[in-house]
């Protein structure tokens, strides 16, 4: 296992190569994840006053909710795990980016994808598939532009100098390997010319969105974590065995989760995703016994930094592993079926878990990747306690408010807007949380700009003082 | 796991495999799933929408109706219940004298709470509830019983739950509903009430109309957002328009304006109306008759 990774004369090189890319990459991370947090909070609004959009197609619930939730997971969560593992496929190899220039046109390609997504569902031109409501033009720039990175990818992948993998590999291959197969299932069968007929429909959506929103974030998170923490704390990865376990129990309970227990479809399909949903718990406590041991006890003051993001990402991931077993389960899923839980699960999953080791990634390869420090690094740590506090507020409220909604709505005598005045409450609290997240992604976009642009200023710096710079006299002789 | 092969063959194992259970093998069990038979019946289910039911399923995916709104209703279980329609030639009392002789056998022990409940206030009014939820079994034994005593009974079967009390639907969601659906959406949240049966709970379109256009016109407490987006307020030409919406006075436009609602107004309102799962089917089935159940 090749922890403590010698400084060797390429690091420069391996940076190097990484740039261009990873701004690319990031740059537009950030600024999906500033419109994603808005929009998400456009559409909360639509609870403390419904009448406020009555005139506007274009900021309607049922087109700005999707909207957001697609910003954050197609914007902001996949472009910046792919650039994160690019980022650790170099680090862990020592070696360059193969193929460094095709991220840069990939990065282009899945922001253009996103951004006719977005307008797509805010104009009405969605799929109505969950998680798959972009639309066809933009699903095959997202899916050509992942195989690209991915190939770029599995180039640097098999460039590497360490034969041996990296716990980090396996998980951050599994995903590359996850998304091309489920992506193109779900669109080949749900948005193609002839789709598959009746409830076979939903069904494949809920694998899908399973598969995605559930597996390949863990996969991706855990893997990065997996990388940072022993990284950060300077001990060795508590351990290979225990990391095995977690990842193969992982990919093989995480991807039969995914029906609804009372879903109108033939009864064995809901069975098993319920059987597969309480083993579950089975990779969660193999998980989170391996960050206890690896991480446990390590002098590490990181008072903000990334390794407190990484921290808390995981325990989110663990909550959040949890709420998805419990809402699985079928006696509590008739409880918290079609309420605020589910919305809450998955905001978790994404910001308080995903978003988290992401950050916590950037902040901690950003500086060397541009071998400069961050502009603003004060603000780093307020972001980070900042995101604390928005995901609390976001997510805890709502979660209340979905047990209290599927307490009441058990009860036949209690009337329907009982139920949602009753939940009223609760989410002009988690609204105060959506506007605490978009304050900390707003310092995370100036942070990740400002030291572009400072970038290109330098760079553009270079390049006059070399075209001002007066010739050698023996060039003007000849 | 020493090389990336290892990785690749758990990753074609561990998806492969939900791959076949959940992609393929639902495709190959419903993909194909042909038109249902109404239970004791030969018509079949679902009929076919209309074309601007049609087109309005569309304008429901466009604008993300589904975010909000449920097609599924849930169901706790099917019982039975027995109905006395008819004495025969018995008298009240001494039907009843016949229940309490029923009581210590031990086959109705179990049910002799409900039956003295049932018959203790009792003077007579029919149809009277003898056994209200119970299996099927049971029923049968009762009303052969009264059929018996010289009495006429009737069995019916019903669905129970919460959203059945509600009233969202008269029995659970099954895949046949959906058959004729593309998109399927089945929503995922209920912040409004569930819409599987509307267009028999709600069957006037016009009701409809008002309520997209200011839900609180219709249900007080409402909070639904309004869809005016979907409705063309204009002036009063030289008639009013026989489409305009009778909106009451607090939700009406300026003096000389009309409201109108647009094609897709129309479409969606066909739409939510064509939604009636409101047939027995062998897998959800129930008897379709108004029942007095309790």
């Amino acid at each position: 296992m090749n922890l403590n990774e010698p400084e060797i004369s390429t690091d420069a090189g391996i940076n190097a190569s990484l740039r261009v890319s990873l701004l690319a990459l990031f740059g537009g991370a950030a600024v999906w994840l500033v419109v994603g947090l808005a929009l998400g909070v456009i559409a909360s609004l639509t609870f403390h006053k419904p009448d406020m959009f009555a005139d506007c197609s274009l900021l309607t619930y049922g087109r700005v909710a999707p909207a957001a939730n697609d910003a954050l997971l197609y914007g902001f969560c996949l472009p910046a795990a792919l650039g994160v593992i690019l980022w650790i496929f170099a680090r862990l190899g020592q070696t360059p980016l193969a193929l460094p220039m095709v991220p840069v046109v990939a990065a282009n390609l899945w922001h253009l994808g996103v951004f006719i997504g977005l307008v797509g569902i805010l104009a009405g031109a969605t799929s109505g598939h969950t998680w798959l409501e972009f639309s066809r033009a933009a699903s095959v720039l997202l899916f050509a532009a992942f195989l690209l990175i991915a190939v770029t990818a599995a180039a640097t992948f098999g460039a590497r100098r360490e034969r041996e993998l990296h716990p980090a590999h396996w998980f951050l291959f599994a995903a590359l390997l996850w998304f091309p197969w489920i992506y193109s299932t779900a669109n080949l069968l749900l948005a193609a010319n002839a789709p598959v007929r009746g409830v076979v429909q939903p069904i494949i959506g809920w694998w899908f969105a399973n598969n995605l929103v559930f597996v390949w974030l863990a996969l991706v998170g855990v893997g990065t974590a997996f990388y940072l923490l022993p990284k950060i704390a300077a001990r060795p990865l508590a351990t290979t065995g225990y990391a095995l376990f977690a990842f193969l129990t992982l990919i093989f309970f995480g991807a039969w989760c995914g029906i609804p227990s009372g879903a109108p479809v033939p009864a064995w399909l809901p069975t098993l995703s319920s059987l597969a949903g309480g083993l579950l718990i089975v990779p969660l406590i193999a998980i989170a016994i391996i960050v206890i041991k690896t991480i446990g006890g390590a002098k590490v003051s990181c008072s903000g930094g990334p390794f407190c993001f990484t921290k808390f990402g995981m325990v989110c991931f663990i909550l959040s592993g949890l709420l998805y077993a419990a809402g699985a389960c079928p006696k509590y899923s008739r409880v918290l079926e079609f309420t605020w839980f589910g919305p809450a699960q998955v905001q978790l999953q994404l910001l308080g878990f995903f978003a988290m080791i992401m950050f916590g990634a950037i902040y901690e390869l950003l500086p060397r990747v541009m071998n400069a420090e961050l502009p603003f690094p004060k603000l780093a740590r307020l972001h980070f306690w900042i995101s604390i506090l928005g995901v609390a507020l976001f997510v805890i409220p709502l979660a209340i408010a979905g047990v209290e909604q599927g307490i009441k709505l058990q009860h036949a005598n209690v009337a329907l807007a009982d139920v949602n005045a009753s939940a009223l409450m609760f989410f002009r609290i988690s609204t105060t949380g959506q506007l605490f997240l978009l304050l900390g992604a707003l310092l995370f976009a100036l942070n990740i700009f400002v030291m572009t642009i400072r970038w290109k200023i330098a760079l553009f710096k270079t390049a006059l003082a070399a075209i001002k710079a007066p010739l050698p006299v023996s060039e003007v002789k000849a | 796991m020493k090389t990336g092969l290892g990785v690749f063959i758990a990753v074609v194992f561990a998806l492969g495999s939900s791959w076949c259970g959940f992609v393929l093998a639902p495709t190959l069990q419903l993909g194909s799933a042909k038109l249902a038979t109404v239970l004791n019946s030969t018509d079949t289910y679902p009929a076919q929408r209309t074309g601007d039911a049609t087109l309005g399923l569309q304008i429901y995916r466009a604008n993300g109706c589904a975010a909000c709104h449920t097609e599924q209703v849930r169901q706790d279980g099917v019982a039975c219940e027995v109905l006395l329609t008819g004495l025969g030639k018995n008298q009240p009392e001494e039907f009843k004298k016949f229940m309490q002789s029923l009581l210590p056998l031990p086959e109705w022990q179990h049910h002799s709470k409900e039956l003295t409940e049932a018959f203790k206030d009792w003077n007579g009014t029919l149809p009277q509830v003898v056994l209200g939820r119970t299996d099927k079994e049971s029923a049968d034994k009762m009303a052969d019983l009264l059929k018996a005593a010289g009495c006429k009974s009737e069995s019916q079967i019903y669905a129970f739950g919460t959203d059945i009390t509600r009233g969202w639907g008269v029995r659970r969601s099954v895949a046949a509903d959906f058959l004729y659906d593309n998109p399927v959406q089945l929503g995922s949240l209920r912040a409004g009430p569930d819409l599987a049966n509307i267009g028999v709970r709600l069957a006037d379109a016009n009701i409809q109309l008002l309520h997209l256009y200011a839900p609180k016109s219709v249900a007080k407490n409402s909070t639904m957002p309004a869809f005016r987006y979907l409705f063309e307020v204009r002036k009063i030409g030289s008639a009013p328009s026989p489409d305009a919406l009778n909106l009451p006075q607090e939700f009406a436009p300026a003096a000389g304006c009309e409201v109108v609602p647009k094609m897709e107004a129309r479409e969606l309102v066909a739409y939510l109306l064509s939604l009636r799962a409101n047939v027995p089917l062998y897998e959800a089935p129930f008897t379709p008759v108004i029942s007095a159940k309790p």
